[in-house]
């Protein structure tokens, strides 16, 4: 495969014809902060955490969507990325009620994480604190709206590896929610497997196991890899 | 004891997890007693905010007028002012009333429609501080120069900050945020 040579923080690295600048990246072993999303699904350009400088473009450019190309020079840790990355985490703690210490995730959170990779130490921004309902219609899982920060990693999760679609985006901007069965209770959507799968992609306490309680959620996403690849062709 | 540092610690609106790790700190706070004199805090019997304190542990968020007087004073009359615990931090559970709406009506539920039969409001100007509408974190109405998060902060936690600022060092940086 044609091979592509780029720089990317001022290191040489080389990439194949056709892998993102954050593929590349992951390879060379620069980390680039990501949220929405996880290996074995479709990339998005949701979140904007790995937006990344490329010389030549006025723009910043996505990571994860952007291919890489020969001679590209990248950027991934200006002092202009590292604030816009701390403002969007903040931004994400302000529009729902990210409450830690009541919450299945804590511990087990990438957006926890996040806060402490990108050095958030607190909130600068007003809290939203919005009203959210929390869904426990489901005999085995859960959506509390209050931790959801719309990666629509369980949409892509359900869509693509367990092909079922049982999940979507409902309404624009800070209104916007994850939907099941065009907004039916979770309990009453007939398409739903209860596989699980988005339990396994959500990275924060968005979706969970009923009956945990605060900090026991466990979860691994990245078995949604591993379940894609074990499907592949192996001769 | 000349030279010694004054050493302040302050509860707002949380539940004083924060200074039960503190206290969790055990024979360590016999070392920390020959660093720094306490010199305001609900565990010492002083009713009035000193002047001139090198550090403040702020634990809780700002809920109501007396929240907000005491944050401003502490502010006022220290060098340095850390926001102890997720309730100075972000707000965390005290801060939970804020999507139920403003006080008057939750105070309204509480006392009076799920009250006994003779429920009436609190009311008692000068005796019982009024609610904010809002409770919002300690960053929201003072600067802060620290944050340590955790709800509580582990001791070790505590005693990591601590060491470092009173020896003038800046705090340890990491750890987890929630």
């Amino acid at each position: 495969m044609a091979a592509r040579t780029l720089t990317i923080d001022g290191q040489l690295v080389s990439a194949r014809a056709g892998e993102t600048i954050l593929e590349a990246a992951r390879d060379a072993g620069i980390a680039i902060p990501t949220l929405c999303h996880l290996e074995g699904l479709s990339a998005v350009g949701a979140c904007r955490l790995c937006l990344v400088e490329v010389v030549g473009s006025s723009r910043l450019l996505p990571a994860c969507l952007t291919p890489v190309s020969e001679g590209m020079e990248v950027r991934t840790a200006s002092e202009r990325l590292q604030a816009n990355r701390r403002a969007l985490v903040e931004l994400l703690f302000a529009e729902r009620n990210h409450v830690c210490a009541v919450c299945v995730a804590s511990g087990n959170c990438e957006l926890q994480n996040l806060a402490v990779q990108v050095g958030m130490t607190h909130v600068r921004y007003a809290y939203l604190t919005p009203q959210c309902s929390v869904d426990i219609s489901h005999p085995q899982f859960g959506i509390d709206h209050n931790r959801c920060v719309l990666c629509t990693r369980c949409v892509r999760a359900c869509d693509e590896v367990e092909g079922v679609h049982t999940w979507d985006v409902a309404g624009r901007g800070v209104n916007a929610r994850v939907i099941t069965d065009l907004g039916l209770p979770w309990g009453e959507a007939t398409s739903c497997t209860s596989c699980g799968k988005c339990l396994l992609a959500c990275p924060t306490g968005a979706i969970f196991r009923r009956g945990t309680s605060v900090a026991e959620l466990e979860r691994d996403p990245r078995r949604i890899a591993v379940i894609v690849a074990s499907r592949q062709e192996r001769w | 004891m000349a030279g010694k540092l004054k050493l302040a610690t302050v509860w707002l609106g949380g539940c004083s997890g924060c200074h039960m790790s503190l206290l969790d700190l055990d024979t360590w706070l016999i070392d920390l007693a020959a660093l720094a004199d306490l010199v305001y805090s609900p565990i010492a019997d002083q009713k009035h905010f000193p002047d001139g304190v090198d550090l403040s542990l702020v634990e809780g968020a700002v809920a109501n007028e007396e929240h907000l007087a005491l944050a401003q004073e502490v502010r006022h009359k220290s060098r340095v002012l850390v926001a102890m615990g997720d309730c100075a931090v972000t707000g965390n559970v005290t801060a939970l009333r804020n999507q139920l709406g403003a006080p008057d009506r939750l105070l309204q539920q509480i006392y009076v429609e799920h009250g006994d039969a003779r429920g009436v409001l609190p009311a008692a100007p000068g005796i019982i501080p009024r609610l904010l509408d809002r409770v919002v974190p300690l960053h929201a109405v003072v600067p802060v120069d620290h944050y340590l998060p955790g709800c509580p902060p582990a001791a070790p936690q505590i005693r990591a900050l601590l060491e470092a600022l009173l020896s003038g060092a800046p705090p340890p940086a990491g750890g987890r945020f929630g």
